[in-house]
């Protein structure tokens, strides 16, 4: 029996499993971890908006903290073998969270953070995105304003978020800590981290210098617009 | 009259090598100056709130003496700035740290069994805490020694909170990130092992004795 296959994933989404049989045994039982997915760039291909520094720190101890700590919780729970996404919302739990969603929103939020961004990142959406933020907003330059202000006024540690409703509608939104507006029903299609450790490397206790910086040199607006456009499927 | 930062009772790098001169400078000179910042702001309109102190406004938080639109900011910066003046007094040059004695140490005992207990359950709540917030050593209403920890910038004097347990605190620990990721980054329990070796414990005795007769040192 190949008891040594290993399904390396190199094209992993969020809450893909990795197949890992036990050895040794004549049935092969097999135990599934969610992984912790890779951002789709370098480390370093963030800089110098965001240092390679603060991605060896938030991605590979931070996030990798998050899967290791939520894997270990969930192993020979029901929660085993089920999705990333589904850990998160049975963990929430109507709003009573155990103790598992702590780790298991902060996975798929840091995972959707890192897919929010890319090298050369910034400027301005087109489309169908840049209208409805003009209708919802005003103007773009209101947008950034009203989205900046979310990220500075989330006291403590969250995260702002834009979000989209089934009609293309766009509203702003900030959670404390894990919390993710997924939990609340809405579909977020752009997310900034605003826990210190997000920052405090590069711009220390300058959290408005992180936020503009993440607004006009790190958005990937190709991947908010893909969102928005699902969201309304 | 506004409130104002406190002078540091030492130096920014006497902590070292347990928690670094840079931490200090930006921990005192920016986050600390902002919350005395916002509050003075917050209290321009009320300035018979100003008149009750730092340690009254905090224990009003939650009721409603803190008028709806100023409740929130008062908590958070009101909060900040006793958390932080408290904190840096309860730090000291670490060659001054003997670990605590007499009633202090006496109640330790009672309350926990031992230091090394009490310590383990404080390192723990201070671990514990996910996000942004505080652990803290403090007198219940009952006298007896109690631990427990506060998200953002809460604290154990602001007892009409949900959830709160109220009591004086005598020891408190900062475990918000920008008190130690310059240094420790994502290693907490890394800070929280190291701080130990700054605790003031004559100011811990202090704040035991004034609390054992219902004050609040400040």
């Amino acid at each position: 029996m190949a008891l040594s296959m290993k399904i390396q994933a190199s094209s992993l989404i969020a809450g893909q499993r990795r197949v890992r049989p036990m050895t040794g045994r004549r049935a092969v039982v097999i135990k599934a971890a969610l992984e912790l997915k890779a951002p789709p760039y370098a480390l370093d291909a963030l800089e110098p908006h965001m240092s390679k520094q603060t991605l060896e720190f938030h991605w590979g101890k931070h996030h990798r903290a998050y899967v290791d700590n939520m894997n270990k919780q969930i192993a020979g729970t029901p929660l085993d073998g089920k999705s990333l996404e589904e850990v998160v919302l049975a963990s929430w739990n109507g709003g009573s969270p155990t103790p598992v969603f702590n780790n298991a929103a902060q996975v798929w939020n840091h995972t959707f953070f890192w897919e929010s961004m890319k090298p050369n990142g910034g400027g301005a959406p087109t489309g169908k995105l840049a209208e409805a933020i003009a209708r919802d907003f005003g103007s773009f330059d209101k947008f950034k304003e009203e989205f900046k202000a979310a990220g500075l006024t989330q006291f403590g540690s969250g995260w702002a978020w834009l979000n989209a409703d089934n009609s293309g509608k766009l509203s702003l939104s900030k959670t404390p800590n894990a919390v993710t507006p997924v939990v609340e029903g809405k579909t977020p299609i752009l997310t900034v981290d605003v826990w210190e450790h997000a920052y405090y490397i590069d711009v220390q206790n300058r959290r408005p210098d992180y936020l503009t910086t993440f607004i006009e040199k790190l958005i990937n607006w190709d991947v908010v617009a893909e969102r928005y456009a699902a969201a309304q499927k | 009259m506004a409130f104002e930062l406190p002078a540091l009772p030492y130096d920014y790098g006497t902590l070292e090598p347990h928690v670094d001169s840079q931490t200090m400078l930006i921990h005192h000179t920016k986050h600390h100056q902002a919350y005395v910042n916002n509050l003075n702001a917050a209290l321009d309109k009320f300035p018979e709130l100003k008149d009750l102190g730092l340690v009254e406004i905090n224990k009003v938080v939650g009721t409603d003496k803190l008028p709806g639109d100023v409740a929130t900011t008062i908590r958070n910066n009101g909060g900040g700035h006793y958390n932080h003046t408290f904190f840096w007094k309860v730090m000291t040059n670490p060659s001054n740290t003997n670990g605590p004695s007499g009633a202090v140490k006496e109640a330790i005992e009672a309350a926990f069994g031992s230091v090394d207990e009490m310590k383990a359950k404080f390192n723990a709540a201070a671990a514990g805490r996910f996000g942004s917030g505080w652990a803290w050593l403090g007198v219940k209403e009952d006298g007896s020694l109690a631990i427990t920890s506060t998200p953002n910038q809460d604290n154990p004097l602001m007892a009409s909170l949900p959830d709160s347990t109220p009591m004086v605190p005598i020891l408190g620990l900062d475990v918000w990130e920008h008190a130690y990721y310059l240094k420790y980054q994502n290693r907490r329990p890394e800070y929280i092992a190291a701080w130990w070796n700054v605790v003031n414990w004559e100011q811990v005795a202090s704040n035991f004795d004034a609390a054992k007769t219902g004050a609040v040192l400040l």
